[in-house]
């Protein structure tokens, strides 16, 4: 019987070795690139034919669509527009990593810390970039709180600092523990049916429990991934 | 929905003074509607209600032990640069726990969201301002 962390295994399928570095494809890439080809069919097919009133596939793009835009507005405001591409991207791949790592027989790519941590460094050195841009050196009186007296400074402004640096790394390990918990619990609860026999209903009915709570906390993960970004955003376009 | 405004009638003697107010209006009420959902109340409150118990918790756990593993890193690094271990590590671990549970604050919206920023009563007060700021523009 497979063990519970046998699913995030990386396998090779085409070795591929540039200059000494590996950089096989792998099933990680496989199902990444699943996810982008299933964003863009289910984006442009959804959208193909352009009705005045949307069908089913179309409301759903643009449902989506809509969710995102207001997000960005709510929580970045009108200078947001010009990143609202990049945020729902975003949304839309880990979104969609996250639903089809769910399917059985499939690899989820957000369990792996490297790939969160990858999109979450995009994150911080992009908007980091903007506010040095937007702001110059200004930028840095972000790490100084409002009506700080002078005597406390040496002491906060470090730990503001750390609290800024500790963000990618924040974003990245909450996507990455979520899905993770939430696979070997489903896998764990999966090896209770065959070990009970006839009694392993009882886990089999905790898994479809399970389930559905491992929908949702897909869906809320890559919601909390682009609100966090935007949040980012604000600051690095706002400062306070 | 919002009420559609009835067209003007074609008799009225100023024709333009009624649409122009009309629509005047309707962007004050549609306005209003933005600001008054706009600031992160919506996003701070969906955040917290949508996850309760485990997820709060993890969220919680995972806020707390980057900001301390952050602390860390930057001490030994600048332990092994600097050549004074362990001082600066010592120092910095603290300095992490304390941003930890800052941050740990920060996420369950006690106090304002970044350095300096204002809390979520004064934003939304601001953001009145700067409205009606505009809407006199």
């Amino acid at each position: 019987m497979a063990g519970p962390l046998e699913q995030f295994e990386i396998k090779t399928l085409v070795p591929i070795h540039i200059g000494g570095v590996d950089a096989s494809f792998t099933n990680a890439s496989l199902f990444m690139v699943v996810a982008v080809t299933a964003v863009t069919l289910f984006l442009t097919i959804g959208m193909r034919k352009r009705e005045m009133v949307p069908g089913r596939w179309q409301s759903m793009s643009e449902l989506i669509y809509q969710f995102v835009a207001g997000m960005v507005r709510e929580n970045v405001g009108n200078e947001g527009r010009a990143y609202f591409p990049f945020i729902f991207t975003l949304f839309m791949f880990i979104l969609f990593a996250n639903l089809i790592g769910l399917l059985p027989y499939s690899f989820t790519v957000t369990s792996h810390i490297i790939v969160t941590f990858a999109l979450a460094g995009v994150v911080f050195v992009g908007v980091t970039i903007i506010a040095l841009v937007k702001h110059g050196l200004k930028f840095f009186s972000y790490f100084v709180p409002h009506g700080t007296p002078v005597v406390m400074m040496p002491l906060l402004v470090p730990i503001e600092v750390i609290s800024y640096l500790a963000r990618p790394v924040t974003l990245a390990l909450r996507l990455f523990a979520n899905m993770t918990a939430g696979h070997t619990m489903l896998k764990v609860f999966a090896g209770f049916v065959i070990l009970l026999g006839v009694f392993g209903v009882a886990p089999m009915v905790v898994i479809v429990a399970l389930y559905g709570l491992e929908l949702l906390v897909a869906l809320l993960q890559a919601y909390v991934f682009a609100i966090l970004t935007s949040l980012y955003l604000h600051d690095a376009l706002h400062l306070h | 929905m919002t009420e559609r405004q009835s067209p003007p009638s074609p008799d009225s003697s100023n024709r333009q003074g009624p649409t122009l107010e009309d629509l005047d209006a309707r962007l004050r009420k549609a306005r209003g509607i933005e600001s008054s959902r706009e600031g992160r109340d919506g996003a701070g409150a969906g955040l917290q209600s949508g996850m309760s118990g485990v997820g709060a918790m993890l969220r919680i756990g995972i806020e707390m032990v980057s900001a301390v593993a952050v602390g860390f890193g930057i001490g030994w690094l600048l332990d092994s640069w600097l050549g004074t271990k362990p001082w600066l590590m010592i120092l910095f671990f603290f300095m992490g726990s304390a941003a930890g549970i800052l941050g740990v604050f920060r996420a369950t919206g006690r106090i304002a969201y970044g350095p300096g920023a204002v809390t979520r009563d004064e934003k939304s007060k601001q953001d009145a301002e700067v409205s009606a700021r505009n809407d006199r523009e």
